[in-house]
Parts: structure tokens; sequence; C-alpha cells
């Protein structure tokens, strides 16, 4: 953890050299998620609502899958260049190091620039509160933070499968971005309204449900006690991804260069 | 006549080139495949929802979703072409410039074989798959012949304006050295506008009167309502006339760029 906050501020002081670059690339970040808002936004302009779920319960699911793919993404990022990373052998150079791998990987990217989309998911979530009138309690509250820590999970672990299918390709999958760029894109409506099929498959192969749509219904007063506890259960999903990752490691051949 | 030969050869070479990327090609498949069903899931849970406020038919709307995933890489303006940005930026622009031709029709060239052998190696897998989906969340046939030809016109009048807009962004670029904020904005502009992000319909009445007088509305906006059937008769003439306006204009105010450019050009060392 040391470490890790070592690696943070080392980049933290790396992007104050560059500010304006910063600046320009936080409001880039900001105006491609804010595209989708709008468009959620003159969508329903014409509905008043779909599947039963109104505007502000839709940005309010739209803000915390938004936040979690975010917080996922200022993380984790580091895999999604491990394409590069494994290619020109720098690899090699984690490995001889005495600490661990993913650490490693972690620390050789942290994206700061993501602020611009976390204060969007902010500012979003705030209004999707107050509007949908969600009365607070405190397993509420909590549930919302489950919320984060497995959306954050689960997301990380797609990264984390990304990468680990570099070892044996050499380069990142574009097709990947389905369960990345693709989820945090459709996980702005509740997944039920995709109908059954998506919301099975969103449960039970990749959990986006568990940390979007079942705890949601929660929030809203809709759903039964347990869905909140659901997303603790999404916080297993980086298992299995760790284990391809070590499958992954122990495959790995040095390409050279 | 002789001039257009060199462009047409290097239309050619980039074409060849770009046909050769075919496992991208095929994830880009994958993807957009997937893409274009969540979509069309995503407008019948809308129609289902209220079926009074769609502004197209649902299969109209279906269709225009599967063709956007199909000819994606004619409309995107995302698909930049990264070797112009850093031939800007790293001063490789110098040999371009000791070349015998003119540095805007030969980008432009280049964009275009570009946008054509990407979209010619993946439409049609796509368009095959979406024709089978059964009514109305597939791909439809157009109304009559006359209407696929004119779809097929104002298709590639669209990637020329969408071209000719992406050209706007690299003549800026040499006025400012960084282009990727400028990018990052042209991209997320041209997304809104065009109809990428919802078609153009679905926009409140006064809002969308004004956004299809915008050139983003020339580029998939117009030949994919066509091809489904929400543009029809005067409408769809006076779309595809408005199309030609755009293109002319876009392209001479990029080769005045490329003009006040060229008298202006420093070249980066290195």
């Amino acid at each position: 953890m040391k470490l890790y906050m070592k690696y943070f501020s080392i980049h933290l002081k790396s992007i104050m050299e560059y500010k304006s670059s910063f600046i320009l690339t936080c409001i880039g970040q900001f105006l491609v998620s804010f595209n989708v808002f709008l468009g959620i936004h003159f969508m329903f302009q014409r509905f008043s609502s779909v599947e039963g779920f109104t505007y502000a319960e839709v940005l309010l699911c739209f803000s915390v899958t938004l936040m979690e793919f975010t917080l996922a993404e200022a993380v984790a990022r580091g895999f999604d260049g491990f394409g590069s990373i494994v290619r020109n052998g720098e690899f090699d150079r984690i490995l001889v190091r005495p600490r661990g791998e993913i650490l490693q990987v972690l620390g050789s990217r942290i994206e700061f620039s993501r602020i611009g989309r976390i204060l969007q998911a902010v500012v979003m979530f705030v209004y999707g509160v107050t509007v949908s009138q969600v009365k607070w309690n405190l397993p509420k509250v909590l549930t919302v933070i489950l919320m984060l820590a497995g959306g954050t999970a689960v997301f990380s672990g797609l990264f984390l499968i990304y990468a680990s299918i570099c070892f044996f390709t050499l380069e990142g999958l574009e097709f990947m971005n389905i369960f990345t760029d693709g989820a945090r894109e459709y996980g702005k409506y509740p997944v039920c309204i995709y109908g059954k099929r998506v919301l099975q498959l969103c449960t039970f192969v990749v959990p986006y449900a568990l940390i979007q749509y079942y705890p949601l219904l929660n929030l809203l007063d809709r759903g039964k006690p347990f869905y909140s506890l659901l997303p603790l259960a999404a916080c297993l999903f980086p298992v299995p991804c760790l284990l391809l990752w070590k499958i992954g490691v122990r495959h790995y051949t040095s390409s050279g260069s | 006549m002789k001039s257009y030969r060199k462009y047409l050869a290097f239309f050619r070479l980039r074409f060849s080139v770009g046909l050769q990327y075919r496992t991208a090609a095929l994830a880009g498949i994958v993807t957009q495949f997937v893409w274009g069903s969540m979509e069309v899931l995503m407008f019948r849970a809308f129609y289902r929802s209220d079926p009074g406020s769609f502004p197209m038919t649902l299969s109209a709307t279906c269709s225009y979703v599967w063709l956007q995933q199909a000819f994606l890489a004619l409309f995107m303006a995302w698909m930049m072409e990264n070797e112009i940005f850093d031939s800007i930026v790293n001063g490789n622009i110098a040999y371009e410039l000791c070349r015998p031709v003119n540095l805007y029709s030969m980008w432009y060239a280049r964009s275009l074989a570009n946008r054509f052998s990407k979209a010619v190696l993946r439409c049609l897998p796509i368009l095959v798959f979406a024709f089978f989906v059964p009514a109305p969340y597939g791909l439809m046939l157009p109304e009559s012949p006359g209407t696929f030809l004119l779809f097929l016109f104002t298709l590639f009048a669209g990637t020329g304006v969408t071209t000719a807009f992406c050209m706007l962004v690299y003549m800026v670029s040499f006025f400012t050295i960084s282009p990727a904020g400028i990018r990052m904005v042209a991209v997320s502009v041209v997304e809104f506008f065009a109809g990428a992000v919802i078609p153009i319909p679905f926009f409140p009445n006064g809002v969308r009167r004004v956004f299809e007088l915008l050139p983003f509305a020339s580029m998939q906006n117009v030949p994919l309502r066509i091809y489904s059937g929400d543009l029809t008769g005067r409408a769809m003439l006076d779309a595809a006339a408005l199309q030609l306006f755009w293109l002319a204009a876009l392209v001479l105010l990029g080769r005045l760029l490329n003009a006040l450019a060229m008298k202006k050009v420093t070249v980066q060392g290195g």
C-alpha cells in the first residue's frame, strides 16, 4: 500500500507539470459522457418513463454506473496498456522486482483526468436523489457504498481479464470493449429494460445487474431486502479473473525485445 | 484529368492497406453486433413504454441502428488518422510538403480510402445478420429501387461531408501544435449533432429543425433515414441538396485553411 501511494504521488506530480493538457483531457472526458447524458435527457423529453423508470431514476442509475466504471478505470487503467508492456519486454523488468506484479502494473498508470467524469456523475447523482425523492436511511447509504465497491471490483476484474488475454495474444482484443465500455454505455439504463435474456446474462455471467439493477430497486423501495447485499457477491468476480492472470503469468514467455 | 490520377493512386494505396487488417475487422464486427443489438433492445423498451411518442416507426428505427453499425467506419468522427496528427506534431510533414501534390487533396483521398476500406470489410456480415433478425427488429428492405439508389448516393455524399469535416480538424491542428483537445471537442460535437447518440428525429421538434440544417445532419442522418423510409418525397431531395451544399462549403473552407496554413507553417525540428 505504501508503494502504491508512492506511485500515486509520482503520477500526481508528473501530471501537474502539464497542467493545461491535464485540464483539456478532463474536459474531453467530461464531454464524452456528457453526450450520453444529453442522449438520455432528450429521450426523456419525449418519453415520460421507460419500463417504469422515470428520468430521475435513470439518472440515478447512470450516475452510479458511471462512478463505478470511472473509479475502476482510474485505478486499473494500467491494465489497458498492458499489451504494449508485454510486447516491449517491460514485463520482464516487472517480474525481476521483488514486489507483486499486479501492484506494479497498476502503478504504471493512474488516470487523474477521470475526475471530470466523476464530478459529472456526482452532480447527476445528487439531482437523481433529490428528484426521485429517495428516503434515506442507514441501510440505503450502505447499499450505495456496497454498489460502488462491488462495481469497482467488477470493472477492475474485467480490466484484469483484458490484460491477462495479452499474455496469450500479445495485444488487447478489441471485443473486450463490449464488456467495459459497452457496459458503461448501456449501463446508463437499468439492465432490465433490455429484456429478460440480457438480465439473466448480466446476473450470472458478468454480474452487472448485481451492482446496478437489483440494489437500485432497493434504493427506490421496490426490491427485496437481500438485494442490497448482492454487490457483495459481485465482489467475488475478480477471483476467477485473478486466476486467469496467474495462469497468464505462468504462461508468459518474454517477447524478447 | 491527369492530376486526378495521383490522388486516385493515393486512394488505392490506402484502400489496399486498409483491407489487410482483417482480424481487427472481425473484432470490430463482433463489437458492432453486440452494440447494435443493445441499441435495438433499448429502443424496444422505449417503444413498449409509450409507442405513441415514437417519432419514427419501430422498424425504421431498427433499420437505422443496424445501418449505423454496419457503416460505422464511414461516419464516425473519431476515426481520424493519427498518422496525420503525428506528422503535424513531429515535423514529418516536411516530407509530405516536398511532394508535388496538394496536401489537402492527398489527405482527403487517403482518409476517404481508409474509411471505405474499413466499411467494406465490416458492413456485409452485419447487414446479412441484421437482415435475418425478425421484423420489426431487423433490417428491412428499402421501399423502392429509387430509394435505394438515392440512399447509396447520399451515403457517399455523407462520407464526403464527414471526411471534409475531419480535414478541417487536421487543418486547425497546424495552428495549435497540440491537437488532442480540439480533436476531442470536435468528435463530441459531431457525435451529438449528427444523430450518433440518438437519431435526430428523437429530438424535440424545435431543436430538431435547427439540427437538420447543420452540416452534421448531412453526415449519417440523411442516408440512414432515406433508407429506412423516414425521409421521403420533397424533404428527401432537399436533404440531399443540402448535403451537396455542405460538402462544397466544407471542402472550400478546408482548402482555404490549407492555403493559410501553408503560408505560415513552421516545421517542428527534430
